[in-house]
């Protein structure tokens, strides 16, 4: 009577042993590889992707340039040459002179930390101020959904680049004002779509479980709620980046940001448009490069959003 | 023994449609007027067709949902209406397995990090303690200490399930409510799982909430067994009592529904007519009034009080 349950319970164990070893020796193999070929598939699934890997390319080139890039410019961006005032490209000027004689070339690679520095901070700020809101009006709803998403709306109704110009209006011009401009009206884009992340990832079973086990609501936020929606977030950030360099550039050309006669791109812009007829390059050099920079960022963002979509080959 | 749960008279609703102004205008009656105790050691089992409310049962025993009116008691306690902050330290005393085993592990942790969580919640312990009870609870379900490392994904759906047993015995929990847990994995996969979870209660005198509506799996697993049909308990009893003499219409249905392995044996199925009622609008009698070959006049017009026939044997019927 007494040995009975104890035999039954061995052979339970050894029953169990035999499984486990079975199982162990069968998955061993495919799993390694299966763990770093994700790295790799998501690479080749870009390499795929043409004209992302090209954006890709011009994006890294232009970020390089933003670092070191004033110290190779062959003039010195301020530096005035009354001998050739408004002189088209040539050997000596390669994007040619303004109308005080500064080297247009030099200009273009002294303003790109302010330029690309202006769009990036003030996107990582409006994103990092959007995506805790979001977080957060996903997560508790109520009367903080309600505030954070009718706020959001408010926003929305105005067109991105009024939005901007009222606010640098409202706290006066200078490149601060644009960064700060910039950054709010890239808050709502990001609080709305992190919202709508955060119930995706929320209504998960794993959710669930984490509080059952008694994690706190902190934890359940960062740790299992935010890396679900750390996708959607770096997709729609390359993309917004390129919106903010636009921005930052429009408002600098309507007079509104950096100082006129600092080397800013939308700056340089608003500088040239009286000497359209006569000198065009002074235009098309720095408009040129904007709009390679806002290209390369948002086709790099949706070769990104392809290649992290699952359901696209 | 000592009731480790103690449900009396639970209910629970959930809205459904709202009028213009956003007040819910049904209810779904999920959990109707349930009671139950559940004794330390032992391997209470909940059984129902899908709907009828067995799975809610156990998230409000989680206190992972707050029922309307009732009570609910754990290891002396009445938990149906603290706080979650209230709740955390006794989640140490009560974990849950999940059905879904692929749904329940987040992706992004690896197993280590899953396995540990519960431990960073609830204790005290350094890195290099918890990494010693994860590599020993890997050993104790069967994968080894160098699967640590790896993500969920990299695993099969029955390893998978391990993985949530491992997790849910890392605190030492007293009672495991296990939902469904190996109505997903093959039917190979579930004999090692449910041999595994037999080999852990001896191990740990862990006590369990055991739901599911596989019957063969609850005879061979389960003490004492509740049925459950649209949200109300019809029968109560030890297993042995309630296949052998199954007092209730519902249960002697679902039971003779039950395959028998021997194609010589006769079998004499009990067919239901009709359809389950809607949970929106209770029928005002019994619950099973509808399809029950017994009903009679009372039936329809009164709910039926739970008696017991025997000892431990409860039924809610008219006709008993």
């Amino acid at each position: 009577m007494s040995n009975k349950p104890n035999e039954q319970e061995e052979k339970v164990v050894s029953l169990e042993k035999n499984a486990a070893s079975f199982e162990e020796n069968y998955i061993d193999e495919n799993i390694l590889a299966d763990s770093s070929s994700k790295v790799k598939e998501f690479i080749k699934k870009f390499m795929k992707r043409k004209t992302a890997v090209a954006a890709f390319i011009i994006m890294v080139f232009l970020l390089i340039i933003a670092i070191i890039g004033p110290s190779l410019a062959p003039y010195d961006p301020g530096a005035f040459d009354y001998d050739n005032i408004l002189s088209g490209p040539s050997a000596k000027h390669w994007f040619g002179t303004d109308h005080f004689g500064q080297d247009i070339f030099s200009r273009i690679l002294a303003g790109a930390p302010q330029t690309l520095g202006v769009a990036l901070s003030s996107v990582i700020v409006g994103a990092a101020l959007g995506t805790v809101l979001g977080l957060l009006a996903g997560y508790y709803g109520g009367w903080i959904e309600m505030l954070v998403m009718r706020g959001a709306d408010v926003l929305f109704s105005f067109p991105d680049i009024l939005l901007a110009i009222a606010i640098v209006a409202l706290l006066g011009p200078g490149i601060i004002n644009v960064f700060i401009a910039v950054a709010v009206f890239t808050v709502p884009s990001f609080a709305r779509m992190m919202r709508s992340a955060t119930l995706a990832v929320k209504s998960s079973l794993y959710v669930e479980v984490a509080r059952s086990l008694g994690c706190k609501d902190g934890r359940i936020l960062f740790i299992h709620i935010f890396p679900g929606t750390i996708q959607t977030l770096i997709v729609n950030f390359t993309m917004r980046i390129g919106s903010a360099i636009m921005a930052a550039s429009s408002l600098s050309f309507l007079g509104f940001g950096a100082d006129v006669t600092s080397p800013e791109w939308g700056a340089m812009l608003s500088q040239s448009r009286s000497y359209l007829n006569t000198a065009p390059h002074m235009v098309y050099f720095p408009a040129l490069v904007i709009f390679i920079t806002v290209l390369a960022f948002n086709l790099f963002g949706d070769g990104l959003r392809d290649t992290l979509d699952p359901k696209i080959k | 023994m000592e009731k480790i749960v103690s449900l009396k008279n639970v209910c629970k609703t959930f809205p459904v449609g709202k009028s213009l102004l956003g007040k819910p205008t049904k209810f779904v009656h999920a959990v109707n007027n349930v009671s139950f105790d559940v004794y330390e050691g032992e391997t209470f089992s909940i059984v129902g067709e899908s709907g009828c409310g067995k799975s809610t049962t156990g998230r409000i025993i989680n206190h992972l949902l707050a029922p309307e009116s009732g009570e609910v008691w754990f290891t002396g306690k009445e938990i149906s209406h603290i706080s979650q902050d209230e709740m955390r330290p006794l989640r140490k005393d009560m974990q849950m397995i999940f059905q879904d085993p692929a749904g329940s592990l987040n992706p992004r942790m690896r197993v280590s990090e899953l396995i540990e969580e519960p431990l960073l919640i609830h204790t005290e312990m350094n890195a290099e303690e918890r990494g010693k009870v994860v590599a020993e609870l890997l050993g104790i379900v069967g994968l080894s200490a160098k699967h640590a490392q790896r993500y969920p994904h990299e695993f099969s759906g029955g390893q998978k399930q391990r993985i949530g047993i491992a997790r849910a015995l890392t605190v030492n929990p007293k009672l495991v409510i296990a939902d469904e847990p190996i109505s997903a994995l093959d039917v190979s996969i579930q004999a090692q799982v449910l041999n595994l979870l037999h080999r852990l209660q001896e191990q740990y005198k862990l006590t369990y909430v055991f739901i599911s509506h596989d019957l063969s799996v609850v005879e061979m697993i389960s003490d004492r067994i509740a049925v459950m049909y649209l949200g109300f308990v019809v029968e109560t009893a030890p297993k042995e009592k309630l296949y052998a003499m199954p007092a209730h219409p519902y249960t002697q249905a679902l039971l003779s529904a039950v395959p028998i392995p021997d194609p010589d044996r006769k079998h004499d199925r009990i067919i239901l007519e009709g359809d389950i009622p809607s949970t929106i609008n209770l029928p005002a009698g019994c619950p099973f009034a509808a399809r029950c070959k017994m009903c009679k006049q009372v039936c329809l017009e009164q709910r039926p009080a739970t008696k017991e026939v025997e000892t431990g044997h409860f039924v809610a019927c008219h006709q008993v």
